[in-house]
């Protein structure tokens, strides 16, 4: 039976990578679902029968080496999550008018699913390639919005530097399969180029701040459907590149410092994102900006998870990846959630500007209720998974002081109290996108008439919702399928056995028990129905909002004043003026006329991130400056010529004499 | 017989807290009437109040949804689960195994995230003012939540806080730095949950400086009682929860001896009238602060909370 897994889902992906010539478009979608599902549920038989692992070379790739492919623990994981959200994803594609981004979806899909199933560098920059191309063809798909052509050209530029880092980090491997990398773990300068290139190539594909600018603007310009599984699964695939090059490929012998850069960028990539949510009006930005936050998380699990394993803790080793690899999966599946919810919104509400949405509640009754338990997923809510993941990385972090060394301490408390910010930011900006663009009065005609998705939207919706309740009451079930990449990552070294209804530190110490709570707040709950229930007076009045007196709106306001509901930026207000000045330069200006003039006042706010300020700006210019440079380097003189291929050549010769003469 | 002397006790736990909630509140309103030179309620009046406002029908905004009616219920239940976890008079209830630190901050968040939605649900300009300025709170405050709980897992080894608070009481942790600073930080705190003078007014009657009135202002009738009464509890659970950290003694043990427990319900019910007496002349000798100045007085609880980690880390060369 597992035998047959390898091979079956390698030509399932093949048969995705050729679904995009697919003649009818609704068929192509249709098989994609399907075999997005066939996938997952092989990948899930596959990981409950122990997940051995296996490799299948092919005759085909690169001449003479060709390309091989395997499966382990870890990937099954991830590939889980890929066909899982694939499947949800191309079933709410049916909803939409999705005749653009036919022929890409499959293929990027199926990019995903080889990058997770590659054994050797080749097969795995392909199919990391692939994934990158495929996806800004997608992020292309509203090619006429200047935006959306920006958005897709940052992306490619992102992708390039991707393979630009990647290639040389398997040619410092020694490159071929990932056998012989294994064997030969690098050292000293070499290990830390690897590492410095990972958190490049991969890392910005993963969202780590600081190369996440280019995430918000593709992730919110993309299709609804492309964008659940960019944010869903494809940082995910980054962030399973980092994590197989670092904890696998680079053997297990790295040192303390390996966590600190990690570390570094979770703390700083969870804040900022985090910050950055809360400030986004359009839907679709803030739930992008929250994916970075996320992922920051997740790498500082993977942070205490090098450091442990540098100090032999295997132990907290195994709770910072289990902290990781639970959060992925329950952040990949509520975020795909909330993407398609958000295109649900766009595509029947009209507009996914925070500023125009609001009543939705009335109107679109399961999207709300499913991007409820999203929002409650990113609120880091208990008993939802998403609190699941970041208690588990909580524990991680807590416990990361056993690793020793009063500097890595002091790192970890403060990187604790970042966590908590970034986590605290992420219930605001939760709170904020469902109060304002669900709840309260509607903000535009067109949010007043919104309707409900179709069938295939609104079951997608439900999956999705119903898989998020699971991870989050099942966290050690769900768990238990991460322990053979456990196994695989941190081998013969006695991981911590966790029961299945409990998320626990350690083995014998109390833990998290999801259902536990859930039982408590149920049993709460309905002691309080069961008490309030034969009250003298049942049910209830209804009568115009009391607001302080304020009085019923005209009735040529039919929703009300606009003025006196609060909005996007009303609420993010004071978080814009106690913490977004100091880390995101946000600034406010407001031109009031004195009185007399009849110039209307303005008021505007800039905000921006540290990140593209510092580092993608400086970029652009440099290459700017450099792409000038070229362009008279072109056009010289032919005297000018003359004199540079000359001084050159005596430069070389130079360098020759004197490498000579050493 | 342990298991269900465990369980009598966690009942009895519950009827304390729900039915000891609205006199701590009534206490501490009093007191500071007194302390201002009015005469003021009796403390029994927030029984009394809640009393009519259940047997009153509500009434309810034309534009309300479901959510509106329903997260007055989901906020209690997550408040009053969050009640179940912190130990009162005796240590080991059935809830014990149940009561992580972090699971408490994240029923609390939840019962917030219910009211604050809530209040958005209408449309009206307060409840978005109330809402947005709670979330702003609480975005301080949660580092320097995470921050005492960081300190309690490096002394005893777990977020547990049963496991914690036995620590405590039997005294192996003895008298530190760090625990005086873990608790004048989450006294901070507790100002700042339970919407007290100097972050908030729970008097208040001017709409514009309102942060937790101005949630609730949509609501009457049993939704407002449970609002109320979950308030109550909050105030209950942070001072049963400070009490117990910081006079851990006589606490009783939940599986045996239940002659002992009277002892540990005199001993909690002393703390708690202690604390609130506390509480209200600090309330009293105090002005509120803008809102703009209260993520300052938090970040002096994060501060603290820093503090004390990096005095463990030092003195302890914790490893």
């Amino acid at each position: 039976m597992t035998g047959f897994a390898l091979p079956a889902l390698a030509s399932l992906s093949a048969v995705l990578l050729l679904l995009g010539l697919a003649p009818d478009r609704r068929a192509g979608l249709i098989a994609t679902g399907g075999l997005c599902g066939a996938a997952g549920l092989l990948t899930l038989a596959y990981l409950l029968a122990g997940a051995p692992a296996a490799t299948l070379p092919l005759p085909v790739g690169l001449p003479g080496s060709g390309m091989t492919f395997g499966i382990d623990g870890l990937s099954a994981w991830f590939l889980l999550l890929v066909f899982w959200l694939g499947a949800a994803a191309s079933v709410a594609a049916l909803d939409q008018d999705s005749g653009k981004t036919a022929p890409a979806f499959p293929l990027f899909i199926a990019g995903m699913a080889l990058t997770l199933l590659a054994a050797d560098g080749f097969a795995l920059v392909f199919g990391f390639e692939l994934m990158s191309v495929a996806s800004f063809v997608l992020v292309l798909t509203q090619a006429e919005d200047a935006a959306a052509r920006a958005a897709a050209l940052l992306y490619l530029g992102m992708a390039v530097l991707g393979a630009a880092c990647l290639v040389p980090a398997f040619a410092l491997l020694g490159g071929g399969s990932f056998a012989a990398m294994r064997a030969h773990p690098p050292d000293g300068w070499r290990a830390a180029a690897v590492l410095a290139l990972v958190l490049i190539g991969a890392g910005s594909k993963a969202g780590f701040a600081p190369l996440h600018v280019w995430l918000p603007p593709a992730h919110a310009t993309a299709p609804s459907h492309v964008s659940a599984l960019m944010s869903g699964a494809m940082t995910k695939v980054g962030l399973y590149v980092v994590i197989r090059f670092l904890l696998d490929l680079c053997g297990p012998a790295q040192p303390l410092w390996w966590a600190i850069p990690l570390l570094a960028v979770g703390a700083g990539g969870a804040v900022l994102g985090a910050l950055r949510a809360n400030m986004e009006v359009d839907l679709k930005l803030v739930l992008a900006c929250s994916t970075v936050e996320n992922l920051g998380l997740m790498a500082i699990g993977l942070g205490v998870a090098l450091a442990a394993r540098a100090t032999d803790l295997t132990a907290l080793a195994a709770l910072g990846l289990t902290g990781t690899l639970l959060h992925a999966m329950a952040h990949g599946t509520f975020k795909g959630l909330l993407f398609l919810g958000a295109g649900a919104v766009q595509h029947h509400a009209g507009t996914r500007s925070l500023a125009r949405l609001g009543g939705l509640i009335h109107r679109m009754p399961v999207t709300t209720a499913a991007m409820l338990a999203g929002a409650a997923g990113l609120a880091a809510l208990p008993p939802t998974g998403g609190f699941a993941g970041e208690w588990t990385l909580f524990q991680a972090i807590i416990a990361a002081p056993h690793v020793g060394g009063l500097g890595f301490q002091l790192v970890t408390c403060v990187v604790a109290a970042l966590m908590a910010l970034a986590a605290a930011l992420a219930a605001a900006a939760a709170i904020r996108l469902i109060g304002i663009g669900f709840l309260g009065r509607p903000r535009s005609p067109r949010a007043a008439a919104a309707t409900e998705p179709g069938a295939p939207m609104r079951s997608a919706l439900i999956g999705l919702a119903g898989v998020t309740g699971i991870i989050g009451l099942f966290p050690g079930t769900v768990l238990a399928l991460a322990d053979p990449a456990l196994r695989a990552l941190l081998p013969g070294r006695g991981i911590a056995a966790r029961s299945l209804l409990l998320l626990a530190p350690q083995p014998d110490a109390p833990g998290y028990v999801a259902v536990g709570i859930a039982a408590l707040l149920g049993l709460a709950a309905g002691a309080i129905i069961l008490a309030m229930r034969g009250r003298v007076m049942a049910g209830h009045a209804t009568s115009p909002a009391w607001d302080c007196g304020f009085g019923a709106p005209p009735p040529w306001l039919p929703f009300g004043d606009p003025a006196t509901q609060y909005g996007a930026a009303s609420f993010a207000q004071p978080l814009r003026r106690t913490l977004a000045g100091a880390l995101l330069a946000a600034r406010q200006t407001l031109d009031m006329p004195p009185p007399g003039d009849t110039r209307p006042a303005l008021y505007s706010e800039t905000d921006a991130d540290p990140a593209d300020a510092g580092l993608f700006q400086p970029g652009a210019r440099m290459r700017e400056a450099a792409s000038g440079f070229v362009d008279r380097m072109q056009f010289l003189t032919i005297r000018r010529t003359l004199v540079v291929m000359f001084s050159v050549l005596v430069l070389f010769l130079a360098a020759v004499a004197v490498l000579q003469q050493t | 017989m342990t298991i269900l002397l465990a369980l009598l006790a966690t009942i009895l736990h519950a009827a304390l807290m729900l039915g000891a909630a609205p006199l701590l509140s009534g206490i501490v309103r009093s007191v500071k009437a007194r302390l201002l030179g009015r005469v003021g309620p009796p403390p029994l009046q927030p029984y009394r109040d809640l009393r009519r406002l259940i047997r009153k029908q509500p009434v309810i905004a034309e534009n309300a949804s479901w959510l509106f009616r329903a997260a007055p219920t989901a906020s209690f239940a997550a408040m009053l689960a969050a009640a179940m976890l912190v130990p009162s008079f005796a240590r080991g209830m059935t809830t014990a195994g149940l009561a992580d630190l972090i699971v408490l901050a994240g029923l609390l968040t939840l019962a917030r995230a219910s009211v604050a939605l809530a209040a958005m649900d209408v449309g009206t300009a307060f409840g978005g003012i109330g809402a947005s300025r709670d979330t702003t709170f609480a975005v301080f405050a949660e580092p320097a939540l995470i921050l005492v709980f960081f300190t309690f897992a490096l002394l005893v080894g777990t977020t547990n806080l049963d496991a914690v608070l036995s620590a405590l009481r039997d005294g192996t942790l003895g008298l530190r730095v760090s625990l005086a600073l873990v608790v004048i930080a989450l006294m901070a705190l507790a100002v700042a949950e339970n919407g007290r003078i100097p972050v908030d007014n729970p008097a208040t009657h001017l709409e514009l400086t309102m942060v937790h009135e101005a949630m609730a202002l949509e609501y009457s009738g049993r939704y407002l009682a449970l609002i109320e009464l979950g308030a109550a509890l909050r105030l209950l659970l942070w001072v049963t929860l400070i009490g117990a950290i910081m006079l851990p003694f006589g606490m009783a043990d939940a599986g045996r001896a239940p002659s002992l427990w009277l002892v540990g319900v005199v001993l909690w019910a002393v703390k708690t009238v202690m604390l609130g007496i506390v509480l209200a002349v600090f309330e009293s000798s105090i002005a509120k602060m803008r809102v703009f100045r209260v993520p300052e007085f938090l970040g002096v609880a994060v501060l603290l909370g820093l503090l004390a980690v990096v005095f463990l880390f030092i003195s302890q060369g914790f490893a």
